[in-house]
């Protein structure tokens, strides 16, 4: 019979609305991320890093890139012949089908998955974190404390603890009450969304909270465990660890990665990064071109100008352009003497020659002020933008746009234009 | 594909000097991010040939661990696969290759068992993109024994380290003379055959019960005469980096936008082992021009005209200039490196410096101790 001591479940399902034209076609975990990653490859490497060898992606919110990204898991040995990746997304059943309605709804859903693998303990992740962590150290900790649950907890300021969900513990690091974002934080050992469940104490849960409305880990699960006197213990982090779901922590977190040396190091030997790479030739950088402090993707033609920036595969920036903070995903392409300041331009999108991204005053979103907020021109994937306009600042831009959407060849700051469709 | 593959990767040369201490020329490293095998396997992938093997022996552990899967070149099938054959000790036979006839005989039985009617080889150093198709179906139409992929070099390009090949006006084969003292002619030989499977078993049988070693002198030549053997002309890009000048311009050659967008850009893809590395990091200080630059290399200093390969680290204040620096080197601060190529996993010490001439490239060799973090 087959038997795996732990398996993890990956959630993999949410839209991240708070990444905005980011995230309009593609699943948050799916989003390029540090040149060349996509987010998901963190959570998937620490695994096949940690020796866990058999995962479950949970997806539901446009899974097309993430599907095909991960595959049969060839990238992060994951293609194993016992256990593995395997995708799991909602599916019908006899008697009626439902979405996934929550995080624990969509763990609940793929109970025969888990107990195929006759797991002792399922380890739960988040597709939309960046770090470096080994889960078997985890679940030593774990065994060691005879726990139930083990959450995965990191210190945070105090005065940011009330953003986040709290745990309170005793000294030997027993969870003793929890406080979801707390008006008066009273610890600031933050809650990261990494669990560990023995086995039957989750399907216990699962089971008798399967009629719960979009039943929730932090919402339902955990006080549910906790009120049922089961053992929860933290397990302190300390390393990096950053949740990309906003645009402004998104863009901080690959800006981070081109300091001299990175608190969070890819460069190292150790527990490595794996991804799918679709290109495999040099970059190039031109006579003309003027490089300073980036990274740069794989084929990547750079004959402009580049600073502080993270650049993805399969981009050119031609004679002129000029690039300063900014991220450029994979294959876009940026016009001859365009400027792009500020700037996060998805995959597959052309910036018109002499284009001018970035210009001018900070002003309030007139789309959604709280998802852009952090003074960032945001171009979604397959987008067009013409030659020679000026965008402003905090800005969203999708779809194909042409001049005359630019009235007298401007967007103001705070403005958008956000269409249906794009260069595919 | 009505042909199985057969890459000669065994040999080494001594026009590549130090570089070949290490490995065998169809491991060196081209491109950035390439190996020179790479080339003739993703031919044969894009070729749809499934079945290849690959002949080795000269210090084939790079070459080995290159080849470590073949899912990279989309071999790996069910139906075909990639396999390297080094010499063994059997019952009937306990020599190294004695030459490439040779590399084919005590392989015999995978021409044997093999049921595709032809066979393709290719020499692993040949840096090219060809559609092999098109050499078979130019060998079914002239009805050839043996079809020779062949090249008409410029005038001024020494061709003495080659096979020189004379044809009639049908592309015929008259004379072939290999690596001759003075040559008569601009048309070299590729290295690259097509012919059909009987046919060279019966050629290779009939060799080895001669004592005889050589495709080249003791086929291609002995036979000129007997059986027809044509010549396909390449007219689109093709290198053989069997010697340090050869390698060094080759690598030179992918700074042209030409070549790289022919090699990099045009379909089809040529494939290598994916190496799992970070995106290149430019630090301030950093000054690029005109340069290739792979991933997980780190750059503090200054690079012109040069050829990185994977992993390179330069320090700061560093002038690297008409230079290769291979996979895996470290250089320390303010160090000099012009017209070089600095071979893999060196580590370079800090305040030193390196000067080759543009027609005396140096090979530099450096293993130092190496303290990083």
């Amino acid at each position: 019979m087959v038997k795996k001591e732990m398996i993890a479940m990956l959630l993999a399902g949410g839209q991240g609305s708070r990444l905005g034209v980011l995230t309009q076609k593609v699943a948050k975990p799916a989003v390029s991320f540090g040149g060349k990653y996509r987010i998901i490859d963190f959570p998937l490497s620490n695994c096949i890093n940690s020796g866990v060898d058999t995962v479950g992606v949970l997806t539901q919110y446009q899974p097309l890139r993430l599907n095909a990204h991960i595959g049969i898991g060839i990238p992060w040995d994951l293609d194993r012949n016992v256990g593995g990746v395997t995708i799991l997304p909602p599916y019908e059943k006899s008697k009626g089908s439902d979405w996934y309605t929550g995080t624990a709804n969509a763990i609940y859903q793929n109970l025969e998955y888990m107990e195929s693998y006759n797991p002792e303990y399922v380890l739960i992740l988040s597709g939309d974190h960046i770090y470096k962590m080994d889960y078997e150290v985890m679940l030593e900790y774990h065994k060691a404390n005879n726990a139930d649950v083990t959450i995965a907890a990191m210190p945070v300021p105090m005065e940011e603890a009330s953003r986040f969900g709290i745990l309170i513990t005793d000294d030997t690091n027993k969870i003793t009450e929890f406080e979801e974002k707390p008006a008066q934080p009273r610890s600031n050992l933050a809650s990261m969304g990494i669990y560990i469940f023995s086995w039957k104490v989750l399907k216990e849960a699962l089971v008798k909270l399967k009629d719960e409305p979009g039943c929730d880990f932090g919402k339902h699960i955990i006080p549910y465990c906790h009120s049922g006197g089961s053992r929860i213990f933290a397990y302190e982090y300390n390393g990096y660890w950053k949740d990309v779901g906003t645009l402004g922590s998104y863009w901080e977190a690959n800006m981070e990665l081109i300091d001299i040396i990175p608190e969070f190091n890819l460069y190292e030997e150790y527990w490595k990064i794996y991804t799918k790479s679709d290109r495999i030739p040099p970059q190039y950088i031109s006579a003309d071109a003027k490089v300073g402090k980036c990274i740069i993707g794989e084929g990547t033609e750079i004959y402009g100008e580049v600073t502080n920036s993270v650049i993805g595969s399969g981009v050119i920036i031609e004679p002129g352009a000029v690039i300063r903070d900014s991220i450029i995903m994979q294959d876009s392409v940026v016009g001859a003497g365009a400027v792009v300041e500020k700037a996060i331009v998805a995959e597959d999108v052309k910036v018109g020659a002499g284009a001018h991204l970035g210009v001018g005053e900070y002003a309030a979103s007139k789309y959604d002020p709280k998802v852009y907020q952090f003074d960032l021109v945001i171009v979604g994937e397959h987008s067009v933008i013409p030659e020679g306009v000026e965008i402003g600042k905090n800005t969203a831009i999708s779809g194909v746009t042409a001049a005359e959407d630019y009235q007298d060849g401007r967007l103001e700051s705070g403005g958008y234009i956000v269409k249906a469709g794009g260069n595919v | 594909m009505r042909a199985i593959g057969i890459v000669l990767a065994g040999g080494n040369s001594k026009r590549m000097r130090e570089l070949s201490r290490k490995r065998a020329i169809a491991a060196m490293p081209i491109a950035g991010s390439f190996r020179s095998v790479d080339f003739a396997l993703s031919n044969m992938s894009n070729s749809h040939i499934q079945s290849v093997a690959v002949l080795t022996q000269y210090n084939s552990r790079s070459l080995n661990e290159h080849l470590s899967s073949s899912k990279w070149w989309d071999f790996g099938r069910k139906q075909g696969g990639m396999y390297v054959f080094t010499p063994t000790i059997t019952a009937e036979h306990s020599d190294w290759y004695r030459g490439t006839a040779d590399a084919l005989y005590q392989n015999l039985d995978f021409l044997k068992k093999s049921h595709e009617p032809y066979v393709v080889i290719a020499a692993g150093d040949g840096i090219y993109k060809l559609d092999y198709n098109k050499v078979l179906e130019y060998h079914i139409e002239k009805k050839a024994d043996i079809t020779i992929v062949c090249k008409d070099m410029p005038a001024d390009v020494d061709v003495t380290r080659f096979g020189i090949v004379k044809t009639n006006t049908d592309g015929r084969i008259l004379e072939f003379e290999e690596k001759p003292m003075v040559a008569d002619s601009t048309t070299i030989s590729c290295g690259i055959y097509v012919i059909r499977r009987r046919q060279l078993i019966e050629m290779i049988e009939r060799c080895a019960n001669e004592d005889r070693y050589d495709f080249v002198q003791d086929i291609l030549v002995r036979y000129k005469n007997l059986k027809r053997i044509y010549a396909y002309k390449l007219e689109s890009y093709w290198s053989n980096i069997a010697s340090v000048k050869s390698y060094y311009q080759t690598n030179m050659d992918f700074l042209k936008p030409e070549v790289r967008n022919y090699f990099y850009k045009e379909y089809p893809d040529i494939y290598s082992k994916v190496d799992d590395l970070p995106p290149a990091k430019y630090n301030p200080g950093a000054v690029v021009k005109n340069s290739l630059v792979s991933s997980g290399c780190i750059l503090n200093g200054i690079v012109e005209n040069s050829v990185l390969f994977k992993k390179v680290y330069i320090g700061n204040n560093c002038v690297i200039k008409n230079s290769i620096i291979l996979n895996d080197v470290y250089i320390g601060d303010n160090t000099v490196v012009e017209n070089c190529i600095v071979e893999s996993r060196d580590t370079i010490r800090a305040n030193t410096t390196y000067i080759g001439q543009p027609d005396d490239i140096k090979i530099v060799v450096e293993k130092n101790e190496r303290y990083t973090l």
